[in-house]
């Protein structure tokens, strides 16, 4: 189980500090859960702070009980926590086929890197030996970032905005993909997403907004509401449309 | 020879045994070992400073090997190779030089080797550069290659010099006929306080003649590296120049690309870049459990690959 316990982030901007994150107290068991809410709520860099790319400046993060919050970013990953960006990174000379290797911990086959690939919709002979350089597509990259995750089978894995720069007919295979690593990885599948259809898979959603937790509960509980507002937020544009 | 020297031998021409095909061992100054085949003939100069590498026209698949070891502190040399490759062949062609240094004494390797690409040949030339030895005296090379492709020739070379050697000035020429074609892949790192000049110049006379010429290097502790690029372009033709370069703790790098156009339908680009490893480069493959360190060296490995 991984828990954030009065966990604040403020960072420095043009007009002094802003506060990003304000007092975040959350349990996440095992399970799908999808973190949600509006653009510059909070989700990344509460992500971030999980994995250990941001230090709060104040709060505790305890993974299965362990205080983990002093930990760097490689102790933390060895424990089991892994990160997929959102915008993944480009390396020239790295191989689709090192990178993987390098996420499963092991020097693996040419046809285990070719099975998670051909989990997240690439044609794995295609992709195997290319650079994950500048030739890859957002898309592409986005994909075989998923891999990465997949090839670590951790027993706490991140997401943030996962579907973003995938097309319509992958977005499909993603849910799948998703479903899946519920099924047989088990552990906290953690996404942070905006897509109703990722929503309708998760077991809890966690609403972040102006930094802090709004709403948290079940799908069923949260996601009526979130929809229902939605609904709102349309008819009031709808309406403005038509003056 | 001794383990050194067969260690050596094979980390600068995948050399274990005797080699298959043509080849020409040079070690300590003196002809180890040589081989000749139907096709490939290797003789000494007339002047004698030098051999001939002779690939008789439409040789095909065939490879040569020649490779210079040093394991002899003080000891300086200058070679002149000339390989001469005959029309329509399609050849490779492994040369490379190891320095093992364990005295006091600068080891000194000068090889200059001049290119006679045929009309339609095409030639893989790969050169790889090491040194080893922790004595004090110096291990230095300095690679001349001087190239001239006729009408339809294609070479391709790729050089490597990754590691040991405190001083190199690497200079090569190419001067291109009609349809000819070059590449050049050069890979470099320097370490400690070694330091590495590379020096391209590349005439692009003949009509759609074209050139590619991209290093990639990394400089590490208190090395400096020095790249100058210069193509002409002397027709219609196309050149390309990239220099890309990882710069590491208190190390130094120029780049220096020069294209000029005397001919209206010359298109020629240069791009330089030298920066340092990206830190999300190293917090994605931390995220995967590497340490800070071992990031590092995916990352300057994988670009030096």
């Amino acid at each position: 189980m991984l828990e954030l316990k009065n966990v604040s982030f403020s960072a420095e901007n043009d007009n002094g500090q802003k506060q990003i994150l304000k007092d975040i107290n959350l349990k996440i068991d095992e399970g799908f859960v999808v973190i949600t809410g509006p653009n510059g709520g909070g989700k990344s860099t509460l992500a971030k702070i999980i994995a250990g790319i941001i230090t709060p400046q104040s709060g505790q993060i305890l993974l299965d009980g362990k205080d983990i919050t002093n930990l760097s970013i490689t102790e933390r990953a060895k424990l089991g926590i892994s990160f997929a960006f959102q915008q993944p990174v480009r390396f020239k000379g790295i191989t689709v086929h090192d990178l993987i290797s390098l996420a499963s911990g092991k020097a693996i086959s040419v046809a285990d890197a070719c099975a998670y690939l051909s989990q997240v919709g690439l044609c794995a002979r295609d992709y195997i030996n290319r650079e994950v350089n500048a030739s890859l597509s957002g898309g592409e990259l986005k994909r075989i970032e998923i891999a990465t995750v997949l090839a670590r089978g951790t027993c706490v894995s991140l997401f943030d905005e996962p579907e973003a720069g995938i097309d319509l007919w992958s977005f499909n295979n993603l849910i799948k993909v998703f479903e899946k690593m519920h099924d047989t990885l088990g552990g906290s599948i953690i996404i942070i997403s905006h897509q109703e259809r990722i929503l309708n898979i998760a077991d809890k959603v966690i609403v972040v907004a102006n930094g802090t937790v709004s709403q948290e509960g079940k799908r069923e509980e949260i996601l009526p509401y979130l929809l229902g507002k939605a609904d709102i937020a349309c008819k009031v544009l709808t309406a403005n449309c038509e003056e | 020879m001794n383990n050194q020297e067969l260690e050596l031998l094979k980390m600068i021409a995948d050399i274990e045994g005797t080699p298959s095909g043509a080849f020409n061992i040079r070690a300590n100054g003196a002809l180890q070992s040589r081989s000749v085949t139907e096709n490939i003939d290797i003789r000494e100069k007339t002047d004698g400073n030098g051999i001939e590498i002779i690939i008789k026209p439409n040789t095909k698949g065939e490879k040569v090997h020649i490779p210079v070891i040093i394991s002899q502190s003080g000891l300086t040399e200058l070679v002149y190779n000339d390989f001469i490759i005959g029309e329509n062949c399609d050849v490779e062609i492994v040369a490379g030089c190891g320095i093992h240094n364990c005295g006091s004494e600068e080891s000194r390797h000068d090889g200059i080797h001049s290119f006679f690409v045929g009309k339609n040949a095409t030639v893989k030339y790969v050169e790889r550069h090491v040194g080893t030895g922790d004595g004090k005296g110096d291990r230095n090379m300095n690679p001349t290659t001087v190239i001239n492709i006729a009408e339809g020739g294609y070479m391709e070379m790729e050089t490597t010099q990754i590691e040991g050697i405190n001083s190199t000035k690497r200079v090569t020429k190419a001067r291109l006929d009609k349809d000819a074609t070059l590449v050049v892949h050069e890979k470099l790192m320097t370490h400690d306080s070694q330091y590495a000049e590379t020096d391209f110049v590349v005439d692009l006379d003949g009509e759609n003649s074209s050139a590619n010429v991209v290093s990639r290097s990394v400089a590490k502790d208190n090395s400096s590296q020095l790249f100058l690029s210069t193509i002409n372009g002397n027709n219609i033709c196309n050149g390309h120049t990239e220099c890309d370069a990882i710069i590491m703790d208190k190390a130094h790098v120029s780049a220096v690309p020069k294209i000029t156009a005397n001919h209206i339908d010359a298109s020629l680009i240069h791009e330089a870049a030298i920066g340092k490893i990206a830190g999300e480069q190293l917090i994605k493959l931390m995220t995967l459990g590497l340490n800070e360190q071992e990031a590092e060296e995916q990352i300057v490995n994988g670009f030096l690959k």
